[in-house]
């Protein structure tokens, strides 16, 4: 076993138990952190993946500022204590049969599919300089777009979140 | 390393996602678990593009393009989904999404 693949067995395990710690656990604050956990293991697959700049951007904004905001949320509603009744337990037992089942189908559907192996050599794919020449030769109108929607989410929030007289 | 590791790892993220959503009814969880979800989507493009970098593929950044405005997405949907959980709150001090059952009326 390459150290590739250790590297990637101990990440995976750690994103999927914290994953699971996410849906599992009675405090959202904890399910916070375990969430926050589980987009650093992430952000470890896609180093090791040469998406090195992906992977900077992405603590950035998930852990550093989406996160923040979650947790922001729920500190201000003061939700840490467990308030989430406990009745209607098939729904919940329902809700697990069929994201297993639907686990079960989309591993037996891609189990016997022939993909080419990983090289494990570095390549320069995932750098800024590249990534910044693709972008903005070939996806301006997608990236300006973009700041057109951050634009109406920014007003959006700021409305919705109003009080109104 | 084959790819099929981090299509099964990318499945087993969204599926635990899908549970998420459907077994808690707290709406900032559900929310998360949609996170989780892109995530999974996030990991599973990542690991095509250096598939098609082996490859040889010149456009194989065009993946990760991808995953960065996936992101773009995601912060604008969190800011937006976020302001009206608070607004929900406000009206109704609590956040079980069958409270919005009554938004039927």
């Amino acid at each position: 076993m390459s150290t590739q693949q250790i590297i990637f067995l101990v990440l995976s395990v750690i994103s999927l138990v914290c994953a699971m710690g996410v849906i599992l656990s009675k405090n959202p604050v904890s399910s916070v952190l375990c969430l926050i956990l589980t987009f650093f293991t992430i952000a470890g697959h896609y180093v090791m993946l040469n998406a090195q700049f992906l992977a900077v951007v992405h603590i950035i904004v998930y852990a550093g500022a989406i996160m923040v905001l979650f947790l922001f949320v729920i500190m201000l509603m003061n939700l840490n204590a467990d308030i989430e009744p406990q009745k209607r337990n098939w729904l919940k037992y329902a809700g697990a049969i069929s994201g297993g089942t639907l686990l079960v189908i989309l591993v037996a559907a891609l189990r016997d599919a022939s993909m080419p192996s990983l090289q494990s050599g570095a390549t320069e794919i995932g750098l800024i300089g590249n990534l910044g020449k693709t972008l903005f030769n070939h996806y301006v109108v997608p990236f300006e777009v973009s700041s057109v929607l951050f634009l109406s989410a920014m007003v959006g929030a700021v409305v919705i979140g109003k009080k109104e007289h | 390393m084959p790819v099929q590791y981090y299509i099964f790892l990318s499945i087993a993220l969204f599926c635990i996602g899908v549970m998420g959503v459907l077994m808690r009814r707290n709406a900032i969880i559900i929310f998360m678990c949609i996170e989780l979800m892109l995530n999974a989507v996030n990991l599973l493009m990542v690991a095509f593009s250096k598939m098609w970098a082996d490859a040889g593929r010149i456009d194989a950044a065009a993946a990760q393009i991808f995953v960065f405005f996936i992101m773009v997405v995601a912060a604008a949907e969190v800011a937006v989904g976020l302001a009206i959980i608070v607004m929900v709150y406000r009206n109704t001090h609590a956040v079980d999404i069958n409270i919005l059952n009554r938004l039927k009326n």
